[in-house]
């Protein structure tokens, strides 16, 4: 199975494609549409993909059964909305579900494996393959950083070391004056890698937002100030404002940088106040967006009682580090003080106040304040992350196991995996590194 | 004089190549410099050990010697291991110097097709790259179909304590001064290595007041599944454990210079798993003290091995490192320790059947295929044997594969891998080692035993009843359920177990971690061989595991299935880049698993050479 997609972009439709004999079926999983189940060759579907019955994303399937396809294997393609957050989820989904990224030119590599390409035609494909093994280990190491290579790299050293112990104690068994890794100090040394890992995939995800940027949306109810807000954190008049209910209707997009961080707006339409029907679509609407961005500001009117369908968007918000942003405290109070604990920001648009404090706090929201004092450690891309969350995922199974008293001989299965994942992620892997590590390690015999 | 196989040299390999030759049928001729040296063990006076004891079982359930002649030799024996799991425990005996070759010879004298001949062998009759027999050192030609070498370290060997250098075989023996050469001018690469064996002691000068006792298991084992333990677990004889000290270790620096290795002495490459005394304290100058072994050499005389302490000192420094040791401080060394170097072939120039690629109907096994240990050998010893023997019979020959067998990881590395030091089997050498237990040795290889007619017809339904018990017991745990009664939840709470709420078969019992089949015996009290009961609670336990482990396999198993075949061209191969196209020529590799395990070979390389095969050769890439 391979997932290629086009460059991840913001506004743009990502398509991702599958190819395999589990490609379907990995879809069937993840689509909200049963019908597909006796769908017909080369054809399109509409759904959502859902992560347990949590919708991520509208999108258009597009269903091609071997072997008219380019990689002569089933096809799948998934027409997703733009926007790394939502297109890097749904891989995320699908990775889980079985799936693995595609290596730079598979789908190419598969062509021609399964002889759609012939041989005449394969010397200009020999020349891709090579570029792209070059490539592979300049990307490898391009997006990582030096301190993130030292990290896995220590993190690889103590895991090769309780290996190569393990395996000097079952090899060497009648050498007992070296140290014998047991049920009991297995356990620590483990959790210690386990804190590492952990620490590192969620400053990777930090790592991302810095790359990337992060996504904001605002959501709020008509005329309360959303493109407004838009316009006073973009300092230009790039957003259509208006007093008229429903101008804004189509997503702008705009960017900004605060202190060094790229924030990417994400306007919304307004949530129109006409009926109860489109009130609701609304509501999904923003329910939507607010997965689909990293962070999402609900603008509320200072002037104005709180509404029931906004107490039930602060109630959504909450399970996020989400913002709340009380715009036009120039006019009258009658909003009643907010049972939250998202922090709030009181400004006004128009006045200009507040807006500086809401960057703050975008930016704090991540921990991203005073960044050039931090230490930066994170794996970049969805690969190596994903890498990173096997590796973490095969060590919580080695404590688990190793606490419910299973042998050690069992444990150093998914211990090995933990060590090869990371390896994977800085392209460091080699076969008999076990057995030099044994010998370096370790002097014993006759 | 005219033979089926000619076999050379009469040590662990050569033993199990010329039986198992002769047991098939085959007029087998098996030559030796010295008939008293047949089974001899040179080194450790013990067989199996971690991993090597999984090939003792291996050679036993494919119808080998070794595990039946140590099951009547050895003085002590136990099980490695127990606590780290079924996947590692491997059995390891104390075998007796005197006993164990005088029991092979025996049983090879009374092997019917099986000639022994005192003579040594200088070179071979070759002709278009076929050999066609062996000539002796005297000029005489010997004539035979197949030629199996099984020269250990007899290849102009050299015996070298500190700056003496002597040639000669181990412990005086006399050597083969021109066979090395002669496979050179044949075409075959060769080598040169090194190991080494440490001193032995009298026993009656050693202080063993002093020493940490190291005994047998009370449980009796054995290495061969076809027969029954008949020793006495309580007359079994201890060995013993001691340390180096800083005095020791002074002694050993200060001299540094003097020994073959630091002085300079040595070409050969040795094993990094068997370092000298003074490797280890050069590489590991923070260690206090090293372990070693006292161990008997044989019930019959009065010699003790000691293990750990190899060395290529000279004589003088070793006998004050030697009663630098607590409890040797009046030993008397009656063998000196010593490195030896031979030559040894390139084994990227042999076929997974063990035949060589240049000399056809020339198969090698053993040290001169660049291993260690008699276990290695033996295993090596007996494939070929079996295919040397297959090829006479017009078949395809045995070839074990990483899943298969502890054999079948030892000669893919040692034809895939090559090896540049003494190569010794580990466990951790066996990407599937949760396959390949001490336990099902024989479930795993005695189909391919039968199939290939190195077992008899009894010792094949002795295994199908085997199998036939085991599905019996899973069955009935399956079937039946432990109900909880006021005394089952007594002895569950007296043992700290969880009470299982509802009945629940015996089977899921058994499922969990802390439930032994041991301990549901005393509910269901069914009668089953303890070799029955270990397999189904290992199957059962371990079941998870033992799975996602096939699921690895499976996924090797389609690219074994991909067979290259033998008469491939590679430079018709285009694309391929240049060192893999080499790598390729060198090594031929028989399938395109064998292919992708060739450092130097690329998935893009992989790529292009199924291409080509399915291309060349149509969709079944087959031979």
């Amino acid at each position: 199975m391979a997932i290629s997609t086009n460059n991840i972009g913001i506004g743009a439709i990502n398509i991702i494609r599958m190819s395999g004999k589990e490609s379907f079926n990995i879809l069937s999983e993840v689509f909200s549409n049963q019908k597909i189940k006796n769908c017909k060759s080369h054809t399109i579907h509409y759904g959502y993909i859902v992560d347990n019955n949590e919708k991520i994303d509208e999108v258009l399937v597009s269903v091609m059964f071997a072997p008219k396809t380019y990689t002569l294997e089933d096809i799948v393609e998934i027409n997703c909305h733009g926007g790394y957050a939502v297109t890097n989820k749904i891989l995320e989904i699908l990775l889980l579900h079985g799936a693995r990224l595609a290596e730079p030119g598979e789908f190419t590599k598969r062509a021609f494996l399964n002889g759609r390409i012939n041989l005449l035609e394969a010397e200009s494909v020999e020349d891709l393959l090579e570029s792209q093994t070059d490539n592979q280990s300049i990307l490898a190491m391009n997006h990582l950083t030096g301190k993130t290579t030292e990290l896995i790299t220590s993190l690889r050293e103590k895991l090769v070391g309780l290996l190569s112990n393990i395996e000097v104690n079952i090899d060497y068994p009648e050498y007992v004056d070296e140290l014998q890794i047991t049920k009991e100090n297995l356990t620590p040394i483990l959790t210690e890698v386990k804190n590492e890992l952990e620490q590192i995939i969620k400053e990777s995800k930090n790592g991302e937002l810095i790359k990337k940027g992060i996504n904001v949306a605002i959501i709020g109810k008509p005329n309360v100030g959303k493109s407004s807000l838009l316009n006073a954190l973009l300092e230009e008049d790039k957003a259509i404002v208006t007093n008229i209910s429903g101008t804004t209707r189509d997503s702008i997009e705009g960017s900004l940088i605060h202190k060094g961080i790229l924030l990417n707006l994400i306007d919304t339409a307004g949530i129109r106040d006409t009926s109860d029907v489109v009130e609701k679509i609304g509501v999904e609407k923003s329910k939507e967006i607010m997965k689909s961005a990293d962070i999402t500001i609900l603008v509320l009117n200072n002037n104005e009682k709180i509404t029931s369908e906004e107490k039930e968007l602060l109630k959504q918000l909450e399970t996020k580090n989400n913002l709340v942003f009380i715009n036009k405290n120039d006019l009258e109070t009658n909003l009643e003080s907010l049972k939250t604990k998202l922090p709030i920001i009181l400004g006004s648009t128009i006045n200009n106040e507040g807006i500086e404090e809401l960057k703050n706090q975008i930016i704090n929201n991540f921990g991203l304040e005073n960044l050039e004092s931090k230490k930066l450690n994170y794996l970049s891309n969805t690969r190596q992350i994903t890498l990173a969350k096997e590796a973490l995922k095969n060590i919580n199974n080695v404590i688990k196991d190793n606490e419910a008293n299973i042998p050690i001989d069992m444990l150093t299965i998914e211990l090995k995996s933990a060590w090869e994942n990371l390896g994977k992620i800085i392209g460091e892997y080699y076969e008999d590194e076990l057995i030099d590590n044994i010998f370096k390690r370790f002097c014993l015999g006759k | 004089m005219n033979y089926d196989i000619i076999v050379v040299g009469g040590g662990h390999a050569g033993i199990e190549a010329s039986h198992i030759a002769a047991f098939k049928g085959h007029k087998t001729l098996l030559i030796t410099m010295n008939k008293k040296n047949i089974g001899d063990m040179p080194c450790n006076p013990s067989i199996g050990g971690s991993a090597k004891g999984i090939i003792v079982r291996e050679i036993d359930a494919l119808g080998g010697l070794m595990g039946k002649i140590a099951d009547i030799s050895h003085f002590q024996i136990k099980m490695l291991n127990n606590s780290k799991g079924p996947a590692v425990r491997s059995l390891r005996a104390q075998a007796d110097k005197v006993t164990y070759p005088k029991n092979m010879l025996k049983v090879l004298e009374e092997t019917s097709n099986l000639v022994i001949l005192e003579a040594k062998v200088e070179d071979l009759i070759i002709k278009n790259n076929e050999v066609k027999g062996v000539i002796l050192a005297d000029g005489k030609e010997i004539h035979s179909k197949s030629v199996i070498l099984t020269t250990g370290t007899y290849l102009k060997a050299n015996i070298l304590i500190g700056s003496e250098n002597t040639e000669s075989g181990p412990h005086g023996e006399d050597r083969s001064n021109h066979l090395s050469d002669n496979l050179k001018k044949y075409g075959l690469e060769i080598q040169r290595l090194k190991t080494g064996t440490p001193q032995r002691i009298k026993s009656s000068s050693i202080d063993f007041s002093k020493m940490q006792e190291e005994k047998g298991d009370d449980e009796l084992w054995t290495f061969s599944c076809d027969n029954k333990a008949t020793y006495n677990p309580n007359e079994q004889q201890k060995c013993y454990l001691i340390y180096t000290n800083q005095n020791t270790h002074k002694i050993i620096l200060d001299n540094l210079e003097k020994s073959a290795m630091y002085g300079g002495y040595v070409t050969g490459i040795g094993p990094r798993y068997c370092p000298s005394i003074e490797d280890k304290l050069v590489r590991f100058k923070d260690k206090e003290r090293h372990q070693l072994f006292l161990e008997p050499e044989s019930l019959y005389y009065d010699e003790w091995y000691l293990q750990g302490f190899s060395t290529s000192m000279p004589r003088d420094v070793q006998e004050q490192m030697v009663h630098s040791l607590s409890g040797l401080e009046n030993a008397i060394i009656t063998k000196y320790a010593y490195a030896i170097e031979y030559d040894a072939i390139n084994p990227l120039q042999i076929y997974p059947s063990l035949e060589n690629k240049i000399i056809k109907n020339l198969y090698t096994a053993g040290q001169i295929n660049g291993t260690s240990g008699y276990e290695e050998a033996a295993a090596q010893g007996l494939l070929a044997g079996i295919n040397a023997s297959l090829k006479l019979e017009a078949k395809e020959p045995l070839i074990l594969k990483r899943n298969d067998a502890y054999i079948g990881v030892l000669i893919d590395d040692l034809v895939t891998k090559g090896t540049k030091e003494p190569y010794r089997m580990l466990t951790s050498r066996a990407e599937y080692r949760l396959l390949l237990r001490h336990d099902n040795a024989d479930l795993r290889l005695r189909e391919y035993a039968k199939k290939v007619g190195s077992i008899t017809g009894e010792q094949y339904d002795y295994y199908l009843n085997k199998l036939e018990q085991i599905k019996k017991l899973e069955e009935f745990l399956k079937q039946n359920k432990l109900k909880i009664t006021s005394d089952v939840k007594k002895r569950f709470m007296k043992e700290k177990f969880n009470i299982p709420t509802t009945s629940m078969s015996y089977l899921d019992l058994l499922k969990r971690p802390e439930i032994t089949l041991k301990f549901l015996n005393e509910f269901t009290k069914i009668p089953y061989d303890k070799e029955i009961q270990e397999e189904v609670e290992i199957m059962t336990k371990y079941e998870g595991y033992i799975k996602k482990t096939y699921k690895e396999v499976e996924k090797m198993a389609k690219l074994e299935e991909k067979q290259i075949p033998s008469n491939i061209n590679y430079q018709n191969v285009k694309n391929l880049a240049s060192e893999a196209r080499q790598k390729l020529e060198q090594i031929r590799p028989l399938t395109i698993a064998q292919a992708t395990r060739i450092s130097g070979v690329n998935p893009s390389d992989i790529a292009i050479l199924s291409v080509y095969l399915k291309k060349e050769y149509g969709k079944d890439e087959r031979k």
